[in-house]
This record gives structure tokens, sequence and C-alpha cells, in this order.
């Protein structure tokens, strides 16, 4: 079984905090990690190929320095790592970087599944999985929590949903994305620290992918970031004074006055 | 302070450090409370790597010494001594087969410890036979095809949990201490059974209890080494993992220390943080120094170790022996800094202290080992005289 693994490396912090004059990530000392979701995929990709045997193949999107996120997939036990960097590819939407992982999946086939976290911590849009599969044609099955069972041509598998799960059956190839009900990450392995020191990671730009260079990148992203900043939390407490009914009355009050009833 | 540790050195103390923290941590206190033997952790641990750091490459192992050893059990220690000792125990258990055990015995065993597939235990204490380990009266007889055990190991480490088992048992008892051997028992084998499991005050992660042999009969090519060597491989494995009890020791304070650090800053009285007061000052102070300079002991007693140095017996007893007084006397200074809050089950001091305490007793009590130190200033002497 041949399984691609898609991971983002971003910065390890929720409290992400934005340049004001330019609007992007203050990334001075914060450390770079796998985005945390993207562990999940991993995680299974391996289980998967410890079960049927095969390669687990990670690939990123990113500038130079996310090869270390590559470098700790392989610590943990993916057999190969690939980067997907190219000046041309900064600044990609959603849409960008769904194409652009597709250019790449197509050097790997044949693969059998390709495995997203559900969502990363920076971004957090949750799109790439999907947009991914709809690049590829590929059937797609969001918030699995657990794969069933999985052979040669087909999978069945439990996806998470609002008030319950839901059991689908797909063929293969597919595109899954993972929530984090689906395993617990191991911990890499000291074998697998010094496999990932010696690995080579070929790096693939435009031009190793064939990339039109309106699909990627800024060029290729139907979105644009106008603004990015922090909300600013305005909170004001009040404590109504007097019994109970007189503390009801007043609060029923502001209410109507603020038009919320 | 700077220990000039390889890069492979340092990768094997952070990863054991994620482990600790991510793993052990967590659970140290349900483990303690519930005496619950850390499967889940040896799991997480065999997963990593760890139990190859200690074994040659040859049989699947990282090929590490004395000192990757003592890194991880450090790290382990930082954290919980209960989980520490169960790991080092198995380097205990498998350092008389790594050392004399033919090559036959490590290539059926040795992968499998490595992997950590297999746990384990070594035992030579008895009900009669303590600090006076010569005073073994298990006995294997020599029958047609192999040995027959008879007699009782008592306080033994992993016990019950592991799978192998090497013992110190005499094969001519009328020699006493020349007469024993060293033999190998796999768990399973008709006339090996476990008695109590040993309600402890501390390691309570650790499996701790007697085995019991009737009549059990093992084949010949169980026997490691030579007839008779036992004893001597025995004190001569001791010398080696020796500086591994310092090394847990060394955690231990290092956790205590951290902790009691934490509990200063934050601890408002009298208006401040006691940690402004020069008495609490002048004891934090003190347990770093003692902290380090144990350290320091332990890392250098077990490059000791692994540069083949013939004589190694006072090197590792005196790291032994002074990390684990340091152990003893940092822990019970974090209790008292962190007065009755540090007291109290909720706090990690209390248990701290109660692990600390194992270490100045069990692989050679202190007093012994002070013993075994003075006997080579003696003969050193004697020698020059």
């Amino acid at each position: 079984m041949n399984i691609v693994v898609c991971l983002k490396q971003v910065p390890s912090t929720t409290q992400v905090k934005i340049d004001p004059e330019t609007n992007t990530l203050i990334r001075q000392g914060i450390e770079n990690i796998i985005n945390p979701f993207d562990t999940y995929a991993i995680e299974e990709g391996i289980r998967l190929r410890e079960r049927f045997g095969g390669r687990v193949t990670a690939i990123s999107m990113g500038p130079p320095q996310a090869e270390a996120a590559l470098r700790e997939a392989i610590s943990l036990g993916v057999d190969e790592g690939i980067l997907l960097s190219d000046p041309a590819f900064a600044g990609a939407d959603t849409w960008a970087t769904s194409c652009t992982l597709s250019m790449a999946l197509g050097k790997l086939e044949p693969y059998d599944l390709v495995i997203c976290g559900r969502q990363t911590l920076d971004g957090d849009t949750g799109q790439v999985g999907p947009q991914l599969a709809e690049v590829l044609n590929l059937p797609f099955i969001a918030y699995v929590s657990q794969i069933e069972e999985i052979a040669d041509d087909h999978m069945r598998v439990r996806r998470m949903v609002e008030d319950g799960y839901e059991i689908m059956e797909s063929p293969l190839p597919a595109v899954l994305t993972v929530v984090k009900e689906i395993n617990t990450p191991r911990l890499p392995s000291l074998r697998g620290i010094a496999r990932s020191k010696s690995a080579t990671i070929p790096v693939w730009g435009s031009k190793e992918l064939n990339a039109d260079p309106g699909k990627v990148g800024l060029a290729g992203s139907f979105t644009r970031v106008m603004r990015i900043f922090s909300p600013q939390r305005v909170c004001r407490g009040e404590i109504f004074q007097g019994d109970v009914t007189d503390q009801v009355d007043c609060l029923i009050g502001r209410l109507k006055d603020d038009g919320l009833l | 302070m700077e220990y000039f540790l390889s890069e492979e050195q340092q990768t094997i103390k952070s990863l054991a450090r994620k482990i600790a923290e991510e793993r052990v941590l967590p659970v140290r206190a349900e483990l303690d409370e519930k005496e619950e033997f850390p499967w889940a952790i040896i799991k997480d641990l065999a997963d990593a790597d760890m139990f190859r750091v200690f074994i040659p490459q040859k049989y699947e192992g990282l090929g590490g010494g004395c000192l990757e050893l003592c890194l991880v059990v450090e790290e382990l220690s930082r954290a919980c001594g209960g989980v520490a000792a169960t790991y080092a125990v198995n380097a205990l258990g498998s350092y008389t087969l790594m050392e004399y055990g033919t090559e036959e015995q490590k290539k059926k065993y040795l992968p499998d410890i490595a992997a950590g597939k297999k746990l384990t235990a070594f035992a030579i204490s008895e009900p009669t036979a303590g600090s006076d380990a010569s005073a073994i009266k298990m006995t294997a007889e020599k029958v047609a095809g192999g040995y027959r055990l008879n007699g009782t190991k008592q306080f033994i480490t992993n016990a019950g949990e592991a799978e192998l088992y090497t013992l110190i048992v005499l094969t001519d008892p009328a020699r006493g201490a020349r007469g024993a051997s060293a033999i190998l028992v796999e768990k399973g084998t008709p006339g090996f059974t476990f008695g109590k499991k040993e309600k402890k005050m501390s390691i309570r992660a650790s499996a701790t209890g007697e085995l019991i042999f009737r009549n059990c009969l093992v084949p010949e090519e169980n026997l490691i080494g030579k007839e008779g060597m036992g004893f001597i491989q025995a004190m001569r494995l001791f010398d080696r993992s020796r500086p591994g009890i310092g090394a847990q020791a060394v955690g231990i304070a290092q956790g205590a220390l951290e902790v009691a650090v934490d509990y200063a800053q934050q601890r408002i009285q009298f208006g401040q943080p006691i940690i402004s007061l020069p008495v609490v000052q002048d004891m934090l102070a003190e347990m770093a120094i003692q902290v380090e300079a144990a350290r320091a002991l332990v890392y250098a007693a077990a490059r000791t170790v692994d540069s083949g140095a013939r004589k190694i017996t006072e090197a590792s007893a005196m790291a032994k022996v002074f990390a684990s007084d340091v152990a003893m006397k940092v822990t019970t200074d974090a209790v008292q800094i962190c007065g009755g809050t540090g007291y109290m089950k909720d706090y990690p001091v209390e248990k701290m202290m109660r692990d600390a305490k194992i270490t100045q007793i069990y692989e050679g009590a202190n007093q012994i080992l002070r013993n075994a130190i003075a006997v080579e200033l003696r003969k050193r002497k004697a020698r020059t005289a």
C-alpha cells in the first residue's frame, strides 16, 4: 500500500501575533513544528504501512526551512520526504496550494491513499484536503476517526459528524482528512532520528513539477488577504444590584435596550 | 556544565527527556498510587529504541555503553524513579549475558531484549543473603541434561513482568560463593513460580517480588559463563551497573530541585516570593551544587566503565554512594522548601523523597560500598608500602 501524507510546517503557538505594518505573522522567536493535525495523518500512514507493507511518502509545500518538518516525519517512521519549494509558490491560497500538491502527487503515482490533517493551526481553513481531492478528481472523506477496513481497491471508514459518526465506503485511491480521535501519534525513535539526519530530501520546484506559472503561488490564487489583525477584546462586566426579581428586571431591560430581546 | 556529550548522546538524552515529560510525568502519581507496572511506557521506550541503547550493534542494539544508559536513566528518573528502575534493571539482567554469554545465547536473547519484546531481571538476593550476597543458599543441582533449581530469590525487580531471569545460584554448595554460577531461566519454565509481590515505600511503579523454584529443570545451555564463576560475574556486573543507580539518583534530585525552584518563585510569604529569602536561596544553591557535582561524578564513572578499564570498583561505588546521598539530601530539602504543600501527595516532591531512599540501599548499600572503597585504599597502600 503506497500512502502519501501531506503536511505543513506551522509556528508552534496558538497565540499568533501579527505585524501591524506588513499584516504577516511574526515568526521571530517562534519554533516551527509539524501542524499538530498532520501528526495524526503521519501516524495513520505509518500504521497502515506496518500492517500492509508498502511506502509512506510525506510531501510538504513551504519555504526551504520546511525541510525540518519532513526530517521529523522521517524520524517518526515515514520512508521519504519531498519538499515542494520555489519562490513562485509563495503567497499561495488553499486552491493554489492544492494545485501544487496535486502536481507532486502526479509524479508519485501510483498511490493508494492520500492522508491530510483536518486543518492547519495557522491557516485554519480545512480546505486543502477537499480541494486536493477535487483537483485530483478522487473520492474524498473528511474528519475520519477510524479506518475500519481497507483492501486493495476499497475502504470503509468512520467519519465524525456533529452529533455522531457516519460509516462510509470508498474506492481507492482516495483522499482523507483525519481527526485527532483516529490515533495517538508515536514519539520519534533513535534509529528514526539517525535516518532522518542522513536522509536526502528532494526539492521539487516549478521546473520539476512542470508547473503552469498561472496556477501556483499568488498568481494561481483566487483569494487575496486584505488585512490580518488580532481582534480587540472589549469585555465589560456589569453587576446588577437588588434582590433577584430586581436583577432579572434590570437584565431584561438592558437586553431590550440593546435590541437583543 | 559542558559534559562533551556526542551528538548521538545528546539525541538520546533529549529523546529520553521527551518521553519522560510527555508519557511518564502525566501518569507518575497514578502509577505510584496504584503500584501499577508501566507497560504502556515500556512500549513507548521500546518503540523509541531505548532498549537498544546498551546492546551491541551486532545484536540489533545501538552499541552504546554505560554513559548512554545513564543518560536515559537520569532523564526518566527526573520524572519518575519507579519507571527508571524498571528500565535500568533490564540492563542489569542483560549485562551477564552480554559479558559472559556464548554467541548462541547472545543471538537467541539479545535481539529481543534490544527490541523491548522481552524484559529481563537479575536475581541474587535471598532471605538470608542481602549485603552478604555470598550467603546465598539456592541450589542448581547438575542432573542429566541440565540443572535442577531449588530455592527462593527475594526482592527481585521486574519479578513476574520479565521474561528472562539471570540467577546467581550454587552449583556446588560445598564451595560456598566459589560454587556459585549464573543460570538463565525463562518465565513459564515448569517449577518456576512467583511469590509475594512486595508493597514498597517507593519506586512503586516497578514490580518487586519473590521467585520460587521447586525442582525446576533448565537445560545445560542456560548456564552463563563457567560454573563456579557466578559470584565474581555478579560483582563485576554491579561494578558496571552502579553508575546507573547514580544516574537514577541524579535524575530524582534534579527533578526535586526544579520543583523546589518553581515553588519558591511562586510562593508568596511575608509579601514576597520565598526565593527572595536568603535562607531559601542558600538551600537552593547548595542543592544545585550537590546535583551538579553528583552528575559530574556519575558521568565520569560511566566513562571510566566505558573506557574498558579493569579496575572500576572504586569509581562506580563512589558515583553511586555520592549521588544517592545527594538525592536523599536534595529531595528532603525540596520537601522542606515546599513546606506543607510539599508534604502532601498532590505535589511530586514527597514521592521524590521516597524514591531517593532506595538509591542508598539497592545495588550495594552505601555502607557496604564505602567499605569496598576503603578496601581498595588499603590494598593500594599495601602495594606501595
